[in-house]
């Protein structure tokens, strides 16, 4: 039997980031908790940059969702800490962004990550950065020197 | 109620809230307007940064005030001498050099500060520099790379930049310059005392100035700090006008 919290959990984890629609905030690990007492469903979330657009966004969406879901009192919260960090990307959310096109970040804290890099087309690792900053906040702009296609990828913080 | 009666966590949040909605402010000026493609993003996207802690700040500053006025009445319904951000913030973009030596300038001060307000006793000030020292290192790292390009570039991108550094350098000492507000905060393991941070700003940017050939600008005036008492540049309220114009014009309007 599905409880109360598993229906709302499962809500509000399916809803997609709209700058990376092939995510879901549960895969990108903006999630970061769900709540049921009583009547009241609080689910908390915390933004990827400090001022992502998307997390307006996606708190709309999340109380959408969980009310569709059945619930008519949600409340969404929002968390600054711990900072959000591209270590909480899922395994299915790497390998959905690079299926996308996007290549995924690597782990933190790693050294010279700029080395590493394959290119999410043709699996290049022979690839140079454009820019450190891209079309979103948390992507830089690169380029794949042995198929020359321009790719985004999603930078370790 | 005017800025000069918050309490002290109200005007601190104030303060640091002011420098980075100011100073996203100004770089969005260059969207459109940077030397490539790639600039208008990088500095849009270091923008939207500084806004996200501003709005978080001045949200947080607000709450504290308890007089019932959010970030938006914050940014856009002060008048110039209610600001409280540091003059360098608001410097004019002026040329692509001037901003880059402001940004390095401000980096590398922003990202120190934040470095220890991370173990602040004040858990939203702690929340907004987790997220800004990592974001933050970012534009610390942008603008570097930048000055070192330009200052170890050609004749005339040295000569460029060294003026640039110039230009911003009278504004440093202010980044360093306490008082007694912030040291009652720092006291109570709130704020960080700004004096503190001199030798790590100087090892990153004399470190920096040095690779990139130029000359640590020395014996030039330094002006006294007037912004975290909300006396302001000249320039400063043609900005205000720019960001706050379309707010007071229509009141209440949304997109």
């Amino acid at each position: 039997m599905v409880t109360e919290l598993e229906r709302a959990r499962s809500a509000a984890a399916a809803v997609l980031d709209p700058e990376l629609p092939v995510l879901t905030i549960a895969d990108l690990g903006v999630l970061r908790d769900v709540v049921v007492e009583g009547r009241r469903v609080t689910v908390t979330v915390t933004p990827t940059y400090s001022g992502c657009p998307a997390l307006e966004v996606i708190e709309r969406d999340v109380a959408r969702a969980v009310r569709d879901a059945g619930f008519a009192d949600v409340v969404v919260r929002r968390v600054l800490a711990p900072a959000w960090s591209t270590d909480w990307l899922s395994e299915e959310g790497r390998r959905k962004l690079l299926e996308y096109g996007i290549a995924p970040p690597l782990p933190t804290g790693q050294v010279s990550v700029t080395l590493s890099v394959r290119c999410p087309q043709c699996g290049s690792p022979d690839t140079s950065q454009l820019s450190r900053f891209g079309s979103t906040a948390c992507k830089s702009l690169w380029r794949c020197n042995s198929c020359r296609e321009p790719f985004d990828h999603v930078k370790a913080i | 109620m005017s800025v000069a009666t918050l309490p002290d966590l109200a005007t601190y949040a104030l303060r640091l809230g002011d420098d980075s909605l100011v100073l996203s402010q100004r770089l969005g000026g260059w969207i459109t307007n940077a030397p490539e493609l790639e600039e208008d993003v990088a500095l849009a996207n270091i923008a939207l940064d500084l806004l996200g802690q501003a709005r978080t700040l001045l949200s947080y500053a607000g709450e504290v005030e308890g007089a019932g006025r959010d970030e938006d009445d914050l940014a856009y319904l002060r008048d110039e001498r209610d600001f409280r951000n540091v003059a360098l913030a608001e410097l004019p973009n002026s040329n692509f050099a001037v901003t880059m030596a402001r940004q390095l300038c401000f980096s590398t001060w922003q990202l120190a500060l934040h470095q220890r307000l991370t173990s602040s006793a004040d858990e939203t000030l702690a929340g907004v520099a987790g997220k800004a020292v990592k974001e933050v290192s970012y534009h610390r790292d942008h603008a570097t790379q930048w000055v070192l390009r330009l200052g170890d570039g050609t004749d005339e991108s040295h000569r460029r930049m060294q003026s640039g550094l110039e230009r911003v350098w009278p504004y440093v000492a202010e980044l360093f310059t306490t008082d007694e507000l912030e040291q009652r905060l720092a006291s109570d393991g709130v704020a960080v005392d700004v004096s503190a941070l001199r030798p790590e700003w100087d090892a990153h940017v004399d470190s920096v100035l040095q690779e990139a050939t130029l000359t640590r600008p020395e014996g030039g005036p330094m002006l006294p700090a007037g912004g975290r008492r909300g006396i302001h540049t000249e320039s400063f309220g043609f900005l205000l006008a720019e960001m706050q114009h379309l707010h007071r014009s229509h009141p209440g309007a949304t997109w």
